[in-house]
C-alpha cells in the first residue's frame, strides 16, 4: 500500500513537473484540445437548448379547425357534437368569430387596423387537444376533419415543432460526427505529445529498466501526463463554451426584448459538464496509452 | 550466491561472445572477471542482471534461474543488484541526489526514508557535499562514486561492476577499488570485470580469467 502510494504520487508529481517545465507547449497543447472539444460539446449544447425551447411549445398537440366564412352557428354545433364524441379528442374549444377578433385587437398594436375593418374576415374555429401525441395519428386526424362538412382548413399547430425535431436529430448525429472526429485529434495530439517526450527521455527509460524498473512504472508518468492535460483541455472547452453563452445571452437579451419572449442559452447540466471532464481525461489517457504501448517497447537496454 | 552451469551465448549473425561457462560464486565472495578486450567479460555480467539471454545453460541467482525470468520478475532481480555500467549511464538532466534517488523511487520508499538512504550512500562515497551539483561538473572519478552510489542505494546483496576504473588515472582506480573492498566486508558479494590487471596487486583474490569466450584454469 505505502510503496503504490509512493509510486503514484511519484508518477503524478512527475506528470505535473513535466507538464509545467515546458508552459506554453502545454497551454497550445490544452488550447489546441479545448477548441476541438468545444466544437462538439458547444453543438450539443445548443441542440439541447433548442430542444428544451421546442418542448416548452410542442409540449400539447393541438389542431385548429377553421370553419368557412359562411358557416352557420348551427354548423359549428354539430362539429362541436362530433368533437365530443370522436375518441381521439381529448378536449377542444370553441372559439367564435367575434372573441377571436376581439383578442387580435388586444394583441400587439393592431387595434387601429381591427377598428378599421368593414366586417369580421376571420372564421369561426376549434382549438381541439388530441389524445395522442403520435405525428402520423394527428396526421390523421387532420386528414378526417378536413373532409368534415364546412371545414375550411384544419392545421397541425405543432407541425413546425416536429419539423424542428426532426432538425434536432438530424444536429444531433452531425454532433456525433463531430465528436467522434474531434477526439480522434485529441487522442492524436497527446499521442505525438507523448511520443516526443519519450523520445526524450530515452535515457532516463533505459537506465530506469536496467535498474529495476518495471514496464508500469515507466508507463505512469506518461499515463498521468496525458489524463491531466486531457481533463485540462475538457476544462478549457468547458470555459470556451461558458464564454461563447455570455457572448451570445447579452445579444439575445436584446432579441428577446424585442420579440417579447423569454430565451436564453444555459450551460451543459452539472452531470453533462462531468460528463466532458471525464471523457477528455479519459481521451487523454487512451492516447498517452497508445503512445507508450507504441514506442516502449522500442527502448531495451542493451 | 551465483551459479552459471554450462552457459553459452552467441549473438545473432555473429561469434560465441561465451562457451560453455560453468563457476559458482558464493555469498559474500569478492571476485575479479579479467582477460582481454572481447574476451566476454561484459557479456557474463549482463547475463546475471538479465540484460542478455544465454543461447543455452542455467544461471542461478539468489535462487532464480534468471535464464527463464519475464517482465515483472526481471525487474525485481535487477533492484537486488547493484549495477555500476560501462558507459556509467549517469543522467545528466538531474542533480547527483536526484540520481541516487532513481533507484529508491522505482523500488517505491516514501521521500523520507529515501532521502536518508541517499544521503547515507553519497556519504559513503565521499559525495554528500555535491548532492546538489550537476554531474557534468564531477571530475571522472567522482561520476565513477555516483554510479556507485547508485548501485548501492537499495542496499543489494550483490555488486556488479563492469571497468569501473576503465579511464581514471592509477590513484583514483585504486579509491575506487578500496571502496568495493569496503563493500566486501561488509558481505556484499562483489564482481567486477576488468582488463586492468595491476588494480588486482598483490591481494589474494578470486580471479575468473576468460580468454575469447571460454573460462581459463
Amino acid at each position: 500500500m505505502s510503496a503504490w502510494f509512493s509510486h503514484h504520487s511519484y508518477a503524478l508529481a512527475l506528470a505535473l513537473k513535466r507538464l509545467l517545465r515546458t508552459p506554453f507547449s502545454s497551454l497550445l497543447s490544452i488550447a489546441v484540445m479545448g477548441i476541438a472539444l468545444s466544437l462538439p460539446a458547444g453543438g450539443y449544447m445548443l441542440l439541447g437548448n433548442l430542444q428544451t425551447f421546442s418542448g416548452h411549445i410542442s409540449g400539447a398537440p393541438q389542431l385548429s379547425l377553421f370553419l368557412a366564412l359562411d358557416a352557420s352557428r348551427d354548423e359549428a354545433a354539430q362539429i362541436g357534437a362530433r368533437l365530443k364524441q370522436h375518441p381521439q379528442v381529448a378536449s377542444f374549444q370553441f372559439v367564435p368569430k367575434d372573441s377571436a377578433l376581439q383578442q387580435l385587437k388586444q394583441g400587439n398594436g393592431l387595434a387601429d387596423v381591427v377598428d378599421s375593418l368593414a366586417q369580421n374576415p376571420l372564421p369561426d374555429a376549434f382549438v381541439i387537444n388530441a389524445k395522442s401525441a403520435v405525428p402520423e395519428v394527428l396526421e390523421s386526424l387532420r386528414a378526417e376533419m378536413q373532409k368534415w362538412p364546412k371545414a375550411e382548413h384544419v392545421q397541425l399547430d405543432s407541425a413546425w415543432a416536429r419539423r424542428l425535431d426532426a432538425l434536432l436529430s438530424l444536429g444531433r448525429v452531425a454532433v456525433l460526427m463531430l465528436a467522434a472526429l474531434l477526439s480522434l485529434t485529441l487522442v492524436a495530439v497527446t499521442f505525438n505529445t507523448i511520443r516526443l517526450q519519450i523520445l526524450t527521455r530515452r535515457d532516463e527509460i533505459e537506465v530506469s529498466k536496467l535498474i529495476g524498473a518495471t514496464n508500469g512504472f515507466i508507463r505512469r508518468p506518461f499515463l498521468y501526463f496525458g489524463a491531466i492535460q486531457g481533463m485540462a483541455g475538457g476544462t478549457a472547452a468547458w470555459l470556451i463554451i461558458a464564454l461563447g453563452i455570455h457572448l451570445i445571452n447579452g445579444t439575445l437579451a436584446d432579441l428577446a426584448l424585442l420579440y417579447a419572449f423569454d430565451f436564453r442559452l444555459h450551460h451543459l447540466s452539472p452531470e453533462d459538464s462531468m460528463s466532458l471532464l471525464l471523457f477528455s481525461t479519459w481521451l487523454g489517457w487512451l492516447g498517452a496509452w497508445l503512445s507508450v504501448a507504441s514506442h516502449l517497447w522500442q527502448i531495451e537496454p542493451k | 550466491m551465483i551459479n552459471f552451469s554450462n552457459v553459452s551465448k552467441r549473438y545473432p549473425n555473429s561469434y560465441d561472445a561465451l562457451k560453455n561457462i560453468t563457476f559458482t560464486i558464493e555469498t559474500g565472495e569478492m571476485v575479479f572477471i579479467t582477460g582481454h578486450s572481447g574476451a566476454g567479460k561484459s557479456t557474463l555480467l549482463k547475463l546475471i542482471a538479465a540484460i542478455e539471454r544465454p543461447t543455452s545453460g542455467s544461471i542461478i541467482v539468489n535462487g532464480q534461474n534468471v535464464a527463464v525470468l519475464k517482465g515483472a520478475a526481471i525487474s525485481i532481480l535487477r533492484r537486488n543488484l547493484g549495477l555500476v555500467f560501462q558507459d556509467q549511464k549517469i543522467l545528466f538532466d538531474r542533480s547527483v541526489f536526484d540520481n541516487v534517488l532513481l533507484p529508491l523511487q522505482i523500488s517505491g520508499f516514501d521521500p523520507k526514508t529515501a532521502t536518508g538512504r541517499v544521503r547515507a550512500a553519497l556519504d559513503k562515497v565521499g559525495l554528500l557535499d555535491k548532492e546538489k551539483a550537476r554531474p557534468i561538473t564531477l571530475s571522472g572519478g567522482e561520476q565513477q562514486r555516483l554510479c556507485i552510489a547508485r548501485a548501492v542505494v537499495n542496499r543489494p546483496s550483490i555488486l556488479i561492476a563492469d571497468e569501473p576504473t576503465g579511464n581514471l588515472d592509477t590513484d583514483y582506480a585504486r579509491d575506487i577499488m578500496d571502496m568495493f573492498r569496503l563493500f566486501h566486508q561488509v558481505g556484499v558479494t562483489v564482481l567486477i570485470a576488468t582488463h586492468d590487471a595491476e588494480l588486482l596487486g598483490g591481494a589474494q583474490q578470486r580471479i575468473l580469467a576468460l580468454d575469447h569466450g571460454k573460462l581459463a584454469t
